[in-house]
């Protein structure tokens, strides 16, 4: 079936291919015969009305496009400096749109405007010192204001006060799912390395760091609206990259180094599912949903689940087969909410001990996460690294 | 340089296969490339066909992809990366590097400047022989068991260097890795030849400031070569040596399937560095030979000097320079410390300058013109409006706060498929046309070249225009199928639209590849200077000969852009021509 559609398909592009060459050769006809290959005033005008004609299509598609697919783009920023960001976007896409208009309608409307003719001339112009600077410095001056603002910007997002209140996070990437990490009341995340990763322990925790004991190692992102978040990216295999579209926050996440991003949510997952523009959205999407449903229950398939908006996590750097699927729910909700989520999650030291509590007592050459040793200061790594080996 | 080899018999070995003649050579690079294109473009209609209609069964995936790729005719997932790693690595090197630069450098370097042959045909012949050899291994890789090279064509280690990752780092990576250190060896002989051409054979009057536009393209493009694609063979040997015997280069830390691996020490980043730093210059050896045959094209055509022929040279001087200052801004977020973001967002935006008085000398040049809009002419327009949609919205990525939230997702892909893709692929199509009987003493049909390039034009904007959108909707690039997440169900039927246009604008290359070998056997015998241009490659008899030009080689007596000059009776005038007494040269 799809040969035989993939076949007319063929046929036709054939015959409107042979069809246009014919309206091009009846344009000869005409005028005078030639057949020399080489443009002639009749080719020139009709390709320099068709230049006015995809000018035309250029301004159309745009318009087109900014009605019926600007409502695509990622709506209110949930973070503090999201607007910033938002604002230098706009400032940005009002040069281009600009420039864009009137460079495009310049070359089109000269490809119509000085189309070949028989016996006319071209001016022979062959610089301008003063148009060349002009157009020099045009660009200098708008470019260094775009400069300077992206960069006091820049700054801003990717630097914060040490003294600043802020929370820290850990984002663990791995194919193909995320974990995050809490630094518990200490506020400092424990030391972590790939060569402790053991059972329930998939975060590679250094158990035996006093600072690890009340971290709280959970599935899905919860976070308080108003806090600074810094967040501490690592990669167990691969690169990849921790994309929160909503927050207009990325970073790669590096196997063997510890990335970092910090920002502030500002609207909490239930005041964003009030948006306006995200409740048209949900809305829309639920209905092409519901579409696709009562197709697939025909077919004898299960429906699909209805959309409710959540803040997502997405991995965003080629990373493995399920690269597609590697996501997150993030929740952000105000600090009392975030606090009692959070107090009812256990530590990785007591998760851990629960789930090895039927295991025989280990032996005292092995290291065993399960002591209670919170007094020791450090774990002697190379002790680690020969653990490791042996096994 | 004399004419000796003229009395020697030529076989068919000699002349077809082992040619040491530039203009051969430039023919085999030329077939080669347009070849490697239809692989390249065909994969990518099939993943776009992926993307549309995600894990349907087509006819199509049963008889190219196989059983192994696409069970029951629906593609795997770790099969579509594949797609889009190959796609990615055919265009950019195979047809867009070699394809354009190889054809182009090799035909017009020494016939536009007046020489004989390239400096070195034998170095040029093995050039062009290494460069069909790593061809033909990167073609096989797309048949070994688990799949070609998987990991995007930018190979970030630690997903190519490890096979636990992804089936394709395998057997598939190492052919690719191997492919292209060949492929490099191959262009860096192209490129060592072309700048020692250019340097040394120009005929008696060819100053630098007498040459075509064209040649100073390539020129350039060869120097940006040869300081940036050694670092990429590097990167290539020292992921060899990761992969194959146990070192750390790009290595640490790493726990996969189940157990810890013993890389300790090195870094994914570092890696990215070395790639980039090939790979932002990559860009403009893609791109400034587009630029260069389309000066000479618009001019020819505009029956105008180039306006502002100088400032053409400088700022491809400016953006040859800048192009290897500017890597790090592929890497604002890949943990680089931020204050690099800085440095790389100001020499990014700097280059928009060059490419800014680029855009506006085109416009200028066809100002008061007297057009002969000729296929090539319509494809080098095309190549301005292209490459001023895609390189405005450069502004956006170069910005490094901007950068991070649409940082590979598909505005990226709009981005620079537009500003280097299409508008690269438009100078190939334009110097093919125009340069057509120059290779091949015939024309190509003019009508079939008007439907291409129409077709072609509107395809191009209908399939990357609306990424733009889903790229700023925080849609990534390389998702297999974006059915996982409910929030993207509203872009399906834009992908389905893009898709729909890539298929239609596929179709009609058909067109053009019809044209093309039509035209090679059937076409109308071309006149020697069809176009009636100036430079010195329409000087030479239709017939190739070796060495060019049968008797004395021309000597130059003006710059190539005397067009419509006042005082001359025909609105050409060719570089051999001498002046008039009492002419004057009227541009700077």
């Amino acid at each position: 079936m799809t040969g035989l559609l993939v076949f007319i398909v063929l046929v036709l592009i054939g015959i409107a291919v042979w069809q246009l060459t014919k309206i091009f050769d009846l344009t000869q006809v005409g005028n005078y015969k030639d057949d020399s290959e080489v443009a002639n005033d009749k080719d020139n005008s009709i390709n320099g009305y068709l230049m006015f004609g995809f000018l035309a299509f250029i301004y159309i598609f745009t318009i087109y496009g900014l009605i019926n697919w600007s409502q695509f783009i990622l709506g209110t920023p949930a973070s503090e400096h999201g607007s910033e960001v938002d604002n230098l976007m706009n400032i940005s896409w009002i040069i281009i749109f600009i420039v864009q208009t009137l460079t495009q309608f310049l070359l089109h409307y000269f490809a119509f405007k000085y189309k070949g003719k028989e016996g006319q001339k071209a001016l022979y112009f062959a610089d301008n010192n003063k148009l060349e600077a002009i157009w020099t410095i045009i660009p200098v001056i708008v470019l260094a204001g775009l400069i300077l603002y992206g960069l006091y910007t820049w700054n801003q997002i990717m630097y914060y006060d040490e003294d600043e209140e802020v929370i820290y996070v850990e984002l663990y990437a791995k194919q193909f799912g995320w974990e995050a990490r809490y630094a518990g009341k200490d506020n400092v995340l424990g030391k972590a390395n790939v060569r402790f990763i053991e059972g329930i322990n998939t975060l590679g925790v250094d158990l035996q760091d006093p600072n690890a004991q009340d971290d709280k190692v959970v599935n899905e992102l919860h976070l308080p609206k108003g806090k600074k978040v810094v967040f501490k990216f690592r990669s167990q295999d691969v690169l990849h990259s921790a994309y929160m579209p909503h927050f207009r926050a990325q970073m790669n996440c590096v196997p063997g180094m510890v990335t970092q991003f910090t920002f502030t949510p500002t609207i909490t997952t239930h005041e964003m599912r009030g948006d306006a523009a995200i409740v048209e959205k949900v809305n829309k999407i639920n209905q092409i949903r519901s579409k696709k449903s009562i197709q697939l229950v025909a077919e004898g398939k299960e429906p699909l689940d209805a959309y409710t908006f959540d803040y997502l996590l997405l991995c965003n750097k080629i990373c493995g087969a399920s690269h597609y699927n590697m996501q997150m729910k993030i929740v952000v909700e105000d600090e009392a909410d975030f606090k009692k989520w959070l107090s009812d999650k256990p530590t990785i030291v007591s998760a851990w001990k629960e789930a090895n509590a039927s295991n025989v007592e280990p032996t005292t050459e092995k290291i065993s996460p399960s002591q209670k040793d919170t007094t020791k200061v450090a774990v002697d790594t190379t002790k680690v690294l020969a653990q490791v080996t042996k096994k | 340089m004399s004419h000796e080899h003229g009395h020697h018999k030529e076989t068919f070995i000699t002349k077809y296969i082992f040619s040491i003649d530039h203009k051969m050579i430039a023919k085999q690079y030329l077939i080669t490339g347009l070849l490697m294109g239809i692989v390249g473009v065909a994969l990518s209609i099939f993943f776009r066909m992926q993307i549309a209609w995600p894990e349907e069964s087509f006819e199509v995936f049963k008889i190219f992809l196989g059983e192994d790729y696409a069970p029951g005719g629906v593609m795997k997932n770790d099969i579509y990366l594949a797609l889009v790693t190959i796609h990615g690595t055919i265009m950019v090197f195979f047809v867009l590097t070699a394809g354009l630069s190889g054809t182009f450098s090799n035909l017009l370097i020494p016939l536009q400047i007046g020489a004989r042959d390239m400096a070195s045909g034998f170095m040029n012949m093995i050039s062009y022989w290494m460069f069909f050899v790593s061809s033909i291994i990167m073609l096989i890789s797309l048949f070994v068991e688990a799949g070609p090279a998987s990991a995007g064509w930018t190979i970030y280690p630690p997903l190519s260097a490890l096979p636990q990752a992804i089936p394709g780092s395998g057997l598939g990576m190492t052919l690719w890795l191997v492919s292209m250190a060949i492929f490099i060896a191959s262009s860096l002989m192209g490129s060592l030849n072309y700048i020692v051409t250019v340097i040394n054979l120009r005929t008696k009057g060819m100053t630098m400031t007498r040459l075509p536009l064209t040649v100073w393209a390539f020129f350039v493009t060869a120097i940006i070569g040869v300081i940036s694609f050694p670092v990429l063979f590097s990167a290539a040997l020292l992921l060899i040596f990761d992969r194959s015997f146990g070192t750390s280069f790009f290595l640490s830390d790493i726990f996969i399937s189940g157990e810890v691996l013993h890389y300790q020490g090195g870094s994914p980043v570092l890696f990215e560095h070395l790639f980039w730093f090939l790979g932002h210059p990559e860009v403009y050896i893609v791109l400034l030979p587009a630029l260069g045959i389309t000066s000479e094209i618009i001019a020819t055509n505009s029956r105008k000097p180039i306006f502002g022929y100088r400032a053409m040279i400088a700022s491809i001087i400016a953006i040859a320079f800048l192009s290897t200052i500017v890597w790090g801004h592929h890497m604002f977020i890949s943990g680089m410390n931020p204050f690099l973001g800085s440095v790389f967002t100001f020499t990014t935006l700097l280059i928009a300058i060059p490419s800014a008085v680029k855009a506006f000398n085109y416009i200028t040049t066809l100002w008061k013109g007297n057009l002969q809009l000729n296929p090539a002419m319509l494809f080098s327009i095309g190549l301005v409006s292209t490459f001023i949609t895609g390189g405005l919205t450069g502004i956006i990525l170069g910005d490094s706060t901007l950068d991070i939230n649409v940082h590979d997702t598909y505005f990226v892909v709009a981005h620079f498929h537009l500003v280097m893709g299409i508008s690269a692929l438009y100078g190939f199509f334009a110097g093919v046309y125009h340069w057509f009987p120059r290779m091949f003493g015939r024309m190509m049909n003019k009508n079939l070249g008007y439907v291409h390039f129409w077709v072609t034009a509107v395809c191009a904007y209908g399939v990357f225009f609306p990424m733009h959108f889903i790229g700023l909707a925080g849609l990534p690039r390389r998702y297999y199928s974006n059915t996982a997440f409910p929030l993207f169900d509203e872009l399906a039927d834009v992908n389905v639209l893009i898709t729909i246009f890539a298929i239609v604008g596929a179709a009609f290359q058909i067109v053009f590849f019809w044209n093309f070998f039509y035209s090679i056997f059937k076409g109308k015998k071309a006149p020697m200077n069809p176009w009636r241009s100036n430079t010195l490659e329409w000087t030479a008899p239709v017939e190739h000969i070796h060495g060019n030009w049968p008797g004395e080689i021309p000597e130059v007596h003006r710059w190539p852009y005397d067009y419509s000059k006042p005082g001359h009776d025909e609105d050409f005038v060719p570089q051999t021509v001498p002046m008039k007494d009492g002419e004057e040269e009227l541009h700077h």
